[in-house]
């Protein structure tokens, strides 16, 4: 594992190094890497070379910010003033934000400069980043491959050494599932952790934003700036924040790491579950006890997972009319005329299926018979992680059914797609932490990646047992 | 047949708070189009809507107020529909769970056979929700206009229990709603300004019949008196309809005020579906018994606990309590007065005045009471004199309408327009005298039963004494003198 973060910083502040010395050489490596990923849909290199420079004048003062010498990425649905946010979709073409996320706010304040913001699915709707009116990002592996999705420009960019770290934001595995296709770590913190103000909404029950990170050092560097109460959040928890760097010590003795039969299925892809239990070995040899649990109803999951976003979708992104801001249908002949095309024209495939969905599961007569049931699913599925956290003190699951797959291979088959969040959408159904670190690859060295679940606001705990998960030679960037 | 009206209103309150509902723009009336916005009640992607706790008080004290059960826990919601005044694509709201429910009102009944009787209304529920923004439609020939001011300004909606029966019930219902606002000082109760709106649900049925007619939805009253008006043409319409063997259509209507009729804005089958549900941003509004105490100890005297002290403790007639009580900034005037009066048996001299002078002043200048030119304590102070019978009627008048002007106390004003009247019998007793003896004529008369001749005598008293001698004292020492059995020419 390595912390390309932590060294730079470490040489910068050393002085072996500016801070507007690092940004220059981060836009020239995304200027010749990224025409090849699009993982990079927009970049400021003047904005980027003045907030290096400002990082710069506090190191001159004698500051030391906890990120300075941070070259950050940014997901496309995270707002930063003056910026644009387009969530890779044609309705905010053009759209610039007046407000600042609290979350990237935090991390600019104690030093981090954005080189870029990054490729995804539109408005954080897919598995592949596929989905983008920028065209698809790439995986770094295998540029036929897919780097996993919504947060695919995200976990690419990080992959190939294009930032430090990268913002993305997880509703179903966005962060976790391109963590795993590309062979670096994420994490999607607890429901609460960190302030979503400023996160352009896909499901707003289920949205957080977190950090992909080639170390876990970095991971936590990073972690510990981001979380903490937003009164500009009302979902957002005001509990205690640990020293998150402080918990990659290595020792996990005693630890019981719940291994759920549902997720060890017999048909689990064999490619997968070679390295996986490779890493629960890892964790054994470290003194750490797996345990067999039963997570009763995670089939139910991506079911319940569906209905509840869409439905949240449908009415978040029923502000893009064309009325205010966003793309505008061309000389519409009446209202109607002026919604009808200006969505239509606006949104994607994706965007509108879930939109569609969404709008049908909340309509009268069918909202007991899907939104009320989902919801009841959800309780249920909570239920079953709170159970199991009696008796186990983390779980360990594949992050994915299978490895990155080839660009194309679900277009006519938007289910298959939806079923590759298996494993991850159960988490966000019940707003615990999750974190996907590298465990391995297959024989034909694709990044596989196993998924951390702990109870709320566990993070420090998964950070702790992620470091022993880590393969010793495996390096992300 | 003879046909009974069943009319329900929902009644939306804006409420008086410095921000928003969920955002940090001033929620103020008034300013140029589109200054009070900000990205988060524009809507604007990635904003978070954060409730304004004083909206959740001001409802409370409307909700104890109309003696509503408090919801400990209640949801924020969200109602769906698209139009542009509307940025999100929908209004937060609430839907299953409000925060007030099962409450009432009571009305005083001022006409027809039931006047003076009181009649109940109940109150379904008050829930909080945001304000959409403006649309103007009548500025541009070819365009509609925007104003997001007041998108995001909080309103309590109060639903009551179709209990009302008649256009005027709904008319002092919707009086009594603005009162009550008005002294909660959540609400400035305005319908011109929209500050105060109503929508109706009205149907008919005939007398004795206990299942409901087809209502239909009235909106676009925009004044109490037109509540009343378009009230009492839907029951015509609806009775005309169906005394000529049609049938309601269950639709909205809207008020035509300028051609005193309703038309049809949209049927049942295009109403829309909302598709409601808890807002995801916001937690359950949470109250707890120390709130609804805090709120307890807000909430101020309210109008018919007023009316009884007045009656009681100071004697003031019931119509006239009533009437200073409309306003509250009326009774707390009021109260102010007597409070400065140095013998509270003034106080009915000063409800008079109040209620009747004052309120045409008021009127006059467009002000309420709180910001009255004559204050409370000059006030009383003329009042002082006047129940020291230290001015006449007239010169009491007099002064009152000189004092809103002039910031003098009146015993000085009084004294520099020579008003004071003499009600010091002592000093007036040798001028008595000096007449008496010098009139024995008159005095025969009056004795031989010519009384009115006693206004020849108050006369000549009131000629020669130097000051403003009282009337009625000058009169009660001449009916002494003249019915005992002195003599003139015995002095």
């Amino acid at each position: 594992m390595t912390n390309p973060f932590l060294e730079a910083q470490a040489s910068l502040f050393e002085g072996a190094v500016s801070c507007r010395q690092l940004a220059e050489e981060y836009l020239d490596r995304i200027e010749s890497g990224n025409p090849a990923l699009n993982a990079f849909v927009h970049t400021d290199p003047a904005a980027t070379l003045d907030a290096a420079e400002r990082v710069d004048a506090r190191l001159a003062e004698g500051e030391r910010p906890p990120l300075a010498g941070l070259m950050l990425g940014v997901k496309d649905v995270i707002c930063q003033a003056g910026q644009p946010v387009q969530c890779a979709s044609r309705m905010l073409e053009g759209f610039e934000s007046l407000i600042d996320s609290t979350a990237l706010a935090a991390l600019i304040n104690a030093g981090a400069v954005v080189v870029g913001r990054t490729n995804c699915d539109e408005f954080a709707m897919g598995s592949s980043n596929e989905n983008s009116v920028f065209g698809r990002a790439r995986n770094p592996v295998d540029h036929d491959l897919v780097p996993g999705g919504s947060s695919g420009g995200s976990a690419a960019a990080v992959a190939a050494g294009l930032c430090h770290v990268a913002l993305g934001s997880d509703t179903g595995g966005s962060i976790r599932q391109p963590a795993a296709f590309c062979g670096v770590a994420g994490l999607k913190p607890t429901y609460g952790r960190v302030s979503r103000f400023g996160l352009v909404a896909y499901a707003s029950s289920f949205d957080s934003i977190g950090p992909f990170a080639a170390g876990l050092g970095d991971l936590a560097a990073v972690l510990q700036v981001l979380a903490g109460h937003d009164p500009q959040d009302n979902t957002s928890a005001d509990v205690p924040v640990p020293d998150f760097g402080g918990a990659l010590t290595g020792s996990v003795e005693g630890l019981r790491v719940g291994l759920p039969k549902e997720y060890f299925d017999p048909s689990l892809d064999p490619e997968i579950a070679g390295p996986v239990q490779e890493s629960v070995d890892r964790l054994q040899e470290a003194g750490a006890v797996p345990v067999e649990i039963s997570l009763p109803h995670t089939r139910y999951g991506i079911a319940a997972y569906y209905v509840l976003t869409t439905a949240e979708a449908s009415s978040n992104l029923a502000r893009y009319d064309g009325a205010r801001y966003g793309h505008r249908a061309e000389n519409p002949t009446d209202l109607q005329d002026l919604y009808v095309r200006s969505r239509t024209e606006g949104f994607g495939t994706e965007v509108k299926r879930r939109i569609m969905l969404g709008t049908y599961v909340l309509s009268s007569g069918y909202y007991d018979a899907y939104y009320a049931k989902a919801q009841r699913v959800r309780t249920l599925i909570r239920g079953d992680f709170d159970a199991a956290f009696k008796e186990v003190d983390l779980i360990a699951t594949p992050a994915t059914p299978g490895p990155a797959f080839r660009a194309g291979s679900h277009a006519d088959d938007p289910l298959s797609m939806y079923l590759s969040d298996i494993y991850t959408v159960t988490a966000n159904l019940a707003g615990i932490p999750g974190l996907v670190v590298p465990a391995g690859e297959t024989p034909k060295g694709l990044p596989v990646g196993i998924q951390l679940l702990g109870p709320a606001f566990s993070e420090a705990e998964l950070l702790r047992a992620g470091s022993v998960c880590w393969p010793p030679t495996h390096v992300s960037a | 047949m003879s046909w009974e009206a069943v009319i329900g209103l929902e009644v939306h309150c804006q409420l008086q708070t410095e921000s928003k509902a969920f955002s940090p723009d001033s929620a103020r009336f008034g300013a140029g189009p589109n200054r009070h916005v900000d990205p988060i009640s524009l809507g604007h992607p990635g904003t978070l809507p954060v409730l304004n706790e004083r909206v959740v008080h001001y409802t409370l004290r409307m909700g104890l107020a109309t003696e509503c059960s408090i919801a400990p826990r209640s949801v924020l919601a969200r109602k769906h529909y698209f139009y542009p005044d509307l940025p999100k694509g929908y209004q937060i709201s609430q839907y299953e769970t409000p925060i007030c429910s099962d409450g009432r009102i009571v009305v005083t009944i001022d006409q027809g056979p039931d006047e003076g009787t009181q009649h109940e209304i109940g109150i379904t529920r008050i829930h909080i929700e945001e304000d959409a923004g403006k649309s103007i439609h009548d500025q541009d020939p070819t365009a509609s206009l925007l104003d997001y001011n007041r998108c995001g300004v909080p309103l309590i909606e109060i639903v009551s229990e179709p209990d009302l029966r008649t256009p005027r019930q709904a008319y002092l219902y919707l009086r009594r709603i603005r009162q009550l606002v008005r002294y909660l000082g959540i609400c400035d109760g305005n319908m011109e300004e929209g500050s105060l709106r109503c929508d109706a649900n009205i149907s008919i049925r005939p007398v004795g019949q206990t299942t409901l007619g087809t209502k239909t939805e009235v909106k676009n009253m925009n004044s109490f008196r037109n509540v009343e008006r378009a009230l009492e043409h839907e029951i015509a319409r609806q009775t005309a309809l169906l005394e000529a063997g049609g049938e309601v259509v269950q639709e909205t209507l809207l008020w035509d005020v300028d051609k005193g009729r309703t038309r049809s804005m949209r049927s049942k089958e295009e109403a829309h579906d909302y598709r409601y549900f808890p807002d995801p941003d916001l937690c359950p509004i949470v109250v707890t018994e120390a709130m609804l105490d805090e709120t307890r100890g807000q909430l101020p005297e309210l109008p018919e606990a007023r009316v009884n002290r007045y009656t009681t403790a100071w004697g003031i007639p019931e119509y006239n309590a009533s009437v200073l009580t409309e306003e509250r900034a009326t009774a707390d005037y009021f109260e102010a007065v007597v409070g400065h009066l140095t013998d509270p048996a003034g106080a009915v001299i000063a409800s008079n005045v109040i209620m009747t002078d004052g309120l045409r002043v008021a009127g006059e200048r467009g002000i309420e009471f709180d910001a009255f030119p004559l204050e409370a304590k000059r006030l009383a102070g003329l009042v002082d004199l006047r129940a020291k019978d230290k001015l006449s009627s007239t010169a009491f008048q007099q002064l009152f309408e000189v004092m809103l002007d002039d910031g003098r106390e009146a015993g000085t004003l009084a004294a520099e327009m020579n008003l004071l009247q003499e009600s010091d019998a002592s000093s007036l007793v040798p001028y008595v005298d000096e007449v008496f003896a010098a009139h024995p004529g008159h005095v025969e008369q009056y004795r031989s039963g010519k009384t009115g001749v006693i206004g020849f005598f108050i006369g000549q008293v009131m000629r020669k004494y130097p000051g403003s001698p009282d009337p009625k004292l000058v009169r009660e020492l001449f009916v002494e003198r003249l019915t005992s059995n002195e003599t003139p020419d015995s002095e």
